[in-house]
């Protein structure tokens, strides 16, 4: 705990936001414009002030940095404890980016209640840097639930459709979850005091503990409800299609972008390092349900006949594809997991912007009503084909190196996984290239579509950083993948110490395929 | 040659140039001199360095350079205990790698130049776009070939994936050439699935994925020749992906729809370099497929099925550019036949050789399709050779090449490959000599339907169903429908000197290519594949195996034995190419009334082979259908059964508060209001005897004095 930062950085990351949206409530709701800029600029500084978290970071330093603890309820042990490690640095930087992309991404899009929606936004931006940053687990819980509400609002005022059926399906899944999780915590807290008689929140104080493996057993289930249902896996998904599709596409994206990764995220920060004899104890489950996900998942997407929702359901096999490295439970397939959700940040909320951009201009997502846009938007084409390159994994780019890590990880354990969730990405071609196909190739077959105008400015804009970072990442991943290393080590240190003896008997067993 | 990373880099700036710059801002002038001039740099830096590694004594020739750390190491556990996954941006000349580039970025340059003249009808944008593509194209296989671990050629490979995909859908408003493209990259996809396993497990059992590193280690291991172990595993998952890449069955579909994709692209990708990829990979792992007899023989039988298969079904197609893919196919699967029985230098040999004369007989059908306004079918051609002498002596000669005819390059190769072949397996060779006979035939089938006999073009368009009619082989389901442009047309006309000159160079190389192998039967060296053998072995240095060594020992002995035999064979050969000739000139130019006959006495074999022996049928019949309905299945199963509980559990709790709503109102609130009820109830009837008299309240009150006192007395 040396670290601590002489500049309160997080907190100022974590605040600018919120700074931006009480000023904003300050502001004239009939001055649009103004209300606009502000709200611009605010996530253009919320960004600047983030990338510090990039230069200044350490990776080869302690493993939390920039840390900044003062009591806030001390009568229950609860600090304002903040701090980053490389992987919750990355999420904060990957939060500050498609925050500002989103919101530079509704300036034409949202005309109605246009304070509320940026102060929404502004709050969600603290909700999702608060939960990252947070090292005290009742602070990590109350931002957690912040973030809930102006989601919540999000899609169910400017949303689209069915907007108020998702919003609350959105609402009572993650509320359940959560209140399920809180409780999981509630039970490390009690049994820290028993076994130090200290009331703490701290989180860096849990990953010191070890709990008794019938205890930790249900502390697992308990949070993983929590978590599974952020990340979504299956079967606890289908809140996912609906408010991605309802929801306004800044919306979407943040939801793709950063929401999700809350799910995971909090795998790493409180299931594996806190319960590693559980985790041990639940990999079956969940490398088979991150498996039925992927496949799952692409197959569904498949079958969509709404852009949006395709988008959506291949998510869903992302996600999967992100767990199972996780649970691979190895220092490569853990690297992937964490590196690749970063990508799908990237590429998937890319690919709710490019829908967002011709939902806006014409006002639906049946793929049908399309075709034949590379001829009228070429830029628009260029950016989609991309991503969706991205998406799939071509190497180069991006989403390679995930999955290439991911996949690695999995098949020293076990090779009949690796082989069943490669096929996944056979799959993922097919959706995309699909999708692809009958969005941009052929005639222009609707007259609606004939002068439909390409990207402007602004818009690509919005997709500068994300193409740069994917090429980056594809090509050069080593910086983050440093960044990433002292999180890994950690997570493999605790669960290691019960998992150590099982990777014997992978060396030993040499090419038998090793079932659990 | 500390920079032969710049031989790719080269066309990837190129592509970078045109795709950013180009598309927006050049002339078709300017794109042109942007792409072929950074080709022509590519490959003179590819002859430069190839002299370079000449220069180097034979079993010292490679060239190692790491430009960067791709991904850094982390820890892994493999067979032989923790290893760490490393990954470098690590590039290898050697022979066999620096024959791969002098092929891809020669022809890939002739090409370019061939390209800039045939693509000109295109709009300047759509002109930058093409070679945006084609530039990139070669980037990514400069990129496979010099890649020196698996995952830095996984690159390249995917790469010219990507190309191929995005220059067979070159014309995306036309849905043939969207659906040819992607079916090309998920056919691919398949065969990447066992190409990363194979990839994982190699990393697993060697602890590397360094080429080098890797021969090193297997070359330590024993043979696996009673049992199926891991690198048997290994070699056959490599494999699954090169049947991908080079179009051998059972995914072999893909190439013949992929000629929707323009004659230039056809030639480079398709025939030339892409598809090829496979057999590389296959020779670029020579010491593992050796470990890995069972292996082999599996290949070297895919190779021979697919090596007939496609022969055959080329003898009746009618599009030119489908008979030279599959052609393609069928001499791809010679290459891998000859990989099957060992025999990697006469595999690299072929490959070179048929990258020669493929290319020259794409280029020159393009050279043809222009010449007959965008016409493919082989039924509207014919007469041609007076109207375009260059392309037709040039086409000749790649046909002579590609027949086996002396001495044109095909020969030479073809020849090493039936003789290996012969050693190893009869019934293989058997196969091959039918197939040689086959490809003689189609081939001169082509030749004369386009170049001899009477004009069938355009100038009878109108009785184009009574013209054709004449012909064997008239199949109207088969025509192609296409756009034509509806410029001034002249007639055939030969092609100008951008088309022509291309045609002249490979025309001299599909003469001369063959040169570098001539066997020893026949007084030469085989130079090639003397050159070639440091990349089958694992090399110099003390870890050599004794396995490739034996080998290597056996085949020299089997060399110098068999001169005899090996002249009977070539002589055998030459008949049977021949007897193929002949047939052809019989039946398409003498005697083109015996061909119906004869169509009409196999009407079951003929309609098999015209529907490619409804291979794509079957395919979409099963895995398309069964994946399509699956997904649409779980997609009902998502909205129905998943979010049925969802929504049903929702449902349950609206009940469950509708219930406990009712009870609230009825129960809960009925007891109050009972309570209340039956206050004012009581009391409305108790008011009665409120009457306000005071006698009749002393009344009541002296009568429950007396109730009171007698019960009292009573009780007491």
């Amino acid at each position: 705990m040396s670290n601590t930062a002489e500049f309160p950085l997080l907190s100022l990351i974590l605040f600018t936001p919120l700074v931006g949206a009480i000023v904003l409530l300050f502001v004239r709701r009939q001055s649009t414009d103004m209300i606009r800029w502000i709200a611009n600029v605010v996530a253009g500084i919320g960004f600047f002030v983030s990338l510090p978290l990039w230069f200044w970071y350490e990776p080869r330093g302690t493993q939390w940095q920039f840390i900044e603890r003062l009591p806030w309820i001390p009568s229950i042990g609860a600090d304002y404890f903040l701090g980053v490690d490389g992987f919750s640095a990355l999420l904060v930087l990957l939060t500050t980016m498609m925050g500002s992309i989103a919101i530079l991404s509704s300036w034409t899009a949202i005309t109605e209640r246009v304070k509320e929606y940026y102060v929404f936004l502004l709050l969600l931006q603290t909700g999702m840097i608060g939960a990252f940053v947070a090292l005290d687990s009742l602070l990590f819980f109350l931002f957690w639930e912040v973030m809930l509400v102006p989601m919540y609002f999000l899609i169910g005022i400017w949303g689209s459709d069915r907007r108020l059926y998702s919003a609350i399906k959105f609402f009572l899944f993650t509320l359940v979850g959560s209140v399920v999780m809180l409780l999981g915590i509630l039970a490390i807290y009690f049994e820290h005091q028993a076994v130090t008689g200290v009331y703490s929140f701290d989180i860096t104080r849990f990953h010191e503990l070890s709990l008794p493996v019938d205890l930790q057993w249900w502390v697992f289930l308990a949070l993983f409800l929590g978590f599974a249902v952020k990340v979504p896996m299956f079967p606890f998904h289908t809140w996912l299609p609906d408010a991605h599709t309802d929801a306004p596409t800044a919306g979407s994206v943040i939801l793709a972008a950063v929401l999700l990764k809350m799910g995971t995220y909090g795998f790493i920060r409180f299931s594996l390092p806190i319960l590693p004899e559980a985790t041990v104890e639940f990999v079956p489950m969940i490398i088979s349900l991150s498996i039925i996900g992927i496949i799952y998942g692409a197959l569904v997407a498949l079958a969509q006949r709404d852009w949006k929702r395709l988008v959506a359901y291949s998510s869903v096999s992302h996600m999967g594809l992100v767990m199972l490295g996780m649970f691979a439970l190895t220092p490569v397939g853990i690297t992937g997991s964490l590196i690749q959700q970063f990508n799908h940040g990237i590429s998937t909320g890319a690919l709710f912007l490019i829908v967002g951009i011709v939902y806006e201009r014409r006002h639906t997502r049946e793929i049908s009503e399309y075709g034949g846009l590379s001829k009228v938007m070429p830029v628009y084409a260029v950016i989609f084909l991309i991503m969706t390159l991205s998406s799939i994994g071509l190497p180069t780019l991006n989403g390679f190196i995930g999955e290439i890590l991911i996949l690695q990880g999995v098949f020293v354990v076990n090779k009949m996984w690796a082989a069943v969730a490669a096929s996944g990405i056979v799959l993922g071609a097919a959706y995309m290239l699909w999708l692809y196909q009958r969005t941009m190739f052929g005639n222009v077959d609707n007259p609606k579509n004939e002068s439909l105008p390409d990207l402007n400015m602004r818009e690509v804009a919005t997709f500068v950083p994300l193409l740069v970072l994917a090429v980056w990442i594809g090509l050069y991943p080593a910086p983050f993948l440093r960044r990433l290393e002292s999180s890994v080590t950690h997570v493999m240190s605790r669960v290691n110490s019960v998992y150590a003896p099982r990777n014997v008997e992978v060396g030993v067993s040499g090419l038998l395929m090793r079932g659990q | 040659m500390k920079v032969i990373w710049l031989i790719p880099l080269l066309p990837g700036i190129g592509a970078a140039v045109t795709g950013l710059v180009g598309i927006r801002f050049f002339s078709k002038a300017q794109t042109a001199l942007v792409a072929c001039g950074s080709m022509t740099l590519a490959a003179f830096l590819s002859i430069y360095a190839f002299i370079q590694l000449l220069a180097l004594p034979s079993e010292a020739r490679v060239y190692d350079v790491v430009v960067a750390s791709w991904i850094p190491a982390m820890p892994l556990e493999t067979a032989g205990g923790m290893g760490a996954f490393a990954v470098d941006w690590a590039f290898r000349l050697d022979p066999l790698s620096g024959m791969m580039i002098l092929v891809v970025s020669g022809i890939g340059l002739l090409i370019h130049v061939y390209s800039t003249s045939y693509m000109h009808g295109e709009s300047a944008a759509g002109y930058a776009r093409f070679f945006c593509y084609l530039n990139l194209f070669c980037f990514f296989m400069l990129t496979l070939v010099l890649g020196a671990n698996l995952l830095v050629m996984f690159v390249g490979w995917e790469g010219v994936g990507l190309c191929s995909y995005l220059l067979i859908g070159f014309w995306y408003h036309k849905q043939s050439a969207t659906d040819a493209g992607k079916k090309a990259f998920l056919v691919n996809r398949i065969g990447d699935w066992g190409f990363v396993l194979g990839i994982f497990l190699v990393f697993f059992t060697f602890g590397t994925i360094d080429f080098h590193e890797v021969m090193v280690s297997a070359a330590a291991m024993p043979i696996e020749a009673t049992e199926f172990g891991v690198i048997s595993l290994i070699c056959l998952l490599l494999f699954v992906g090169a049947t991908g890449k080079s179009a051998q069955i059972p995914l072999h579909i893909w190439l013949p729809d992929a000629m929707e994709g323009p004659t230039p692209v056809s030639a480079l990708i398709h025939a030339a370099t892409m598809v090829t990829a496979g057999v590389y990979m296959v020779c670029r792992n020579a010491v593992l497929f050796t470990h890995a007899p069972m292996v082999m023989t599996i290949v070297a039988i895919i190779g021979a099925l697919t090596a007939l298969m496609a022969a055959s079904i080329g003898l009746l197609q009618t599009d030119i550019k489908r008979v030279l893919a599959y052609s393609t196919v069928s001499q791809l699967g010679y290459m891998f036949m000859a990989t099957g029985v060992g025999a990697f230098g006469a595999a690299a040999f072929h490959l070179m050789t048929h990258a020669f004369f493929k290319a020259l007989l794409f280029l020159g059908s393009g050279s043809v399709i222009h010449a007959m306004d965008d016409e493919q079918d082989m039924r509207r051609m014919g007469g041609l050779k007076m109207y375009m002498p260059v392309t037709f002596v040039t086409m000749l000669v790649g046909t002579l090449a590609i027949a086996g005819i002396p001495p044109f390059a095909g020969f030479f190769s073809k020849d090493e490959i039936l003789f290996q072949t012969f050693l190893h397996n009869r019934a293989l060779w058997v196969v091959a000599v039918v197939t040689a006979g086959m490809t003689a035939f189609y081939m001169f089938r082509l030749m004369a339907m386009t170049f001899y006999g009477e004009y069938r073009g355009p100038a009878w368009e109108d009785a184009a169903d009574h013209g054709g009619a004449e012909r064997p082989g008239i199949d109207t389901e088969n025509e192609v429908d296409r756009s034509r442009g509806h410029g001034a047309w002249h007639g055939p006309h030969e092609s100008p000197p951008p088309v022509t000159g291309p045609l002249m160079v490979l025309a001299v190389g599909a003469i001369v290519a063959g040169f570098v192998g001539i066997p020893a039967a026949l007084g030469g060296g085989n130079a090639i594949e003397h050159f070639l053998e440091p990349s089958f072995t694992a090399g110099v240095g003390p870890a050599v195996g004794e396995a490739s060594e034996v080998v290597a020992i056996e085949s020299a002995a089997i060399h110098s034995n068999s001169h005899a035999t090996e002249l009977g064979l070539m002589v055998l050969s030459i008949l049977v190419a021949l007897g193929g000739v002949a047939l052809a000139h019989r039946l398409y130019l003498k005697r083109p009334e015996l061909a119906e006959a004869w169509r009409a006495r196999w009407t079951g074999v003929h309609r098999l082979l015209l529907n490619k022996y409804y291979v794509d049928e079957l395919y979409h019949g099963t895995v398309v259908r069964g994946t399509m309905s699956g997904g649409r299945g779980l997609w009902r199963f998502d909205g129905r059964v998943v979010d049925g509980a969802v929504n049903g559990s929702s449902w349950l709790t609206i009940v469950a508060s509708w219930c406990s709503g009712l009870f609230d109102r009825y129960v809960v609130d009925g007891a109050v209001n009972l309570v209340g009820w039956s206050a004012s109830e009581s009391s409305f009837s108790l008011r009665r005897i409120q009457t306000g008299l005071i006698q009749n309240y002393a009344l009541i009150m002296l009568f429950g004095v007396f109730v009171f006192v007698s019960m009292y007395l009573l009780i007491s």
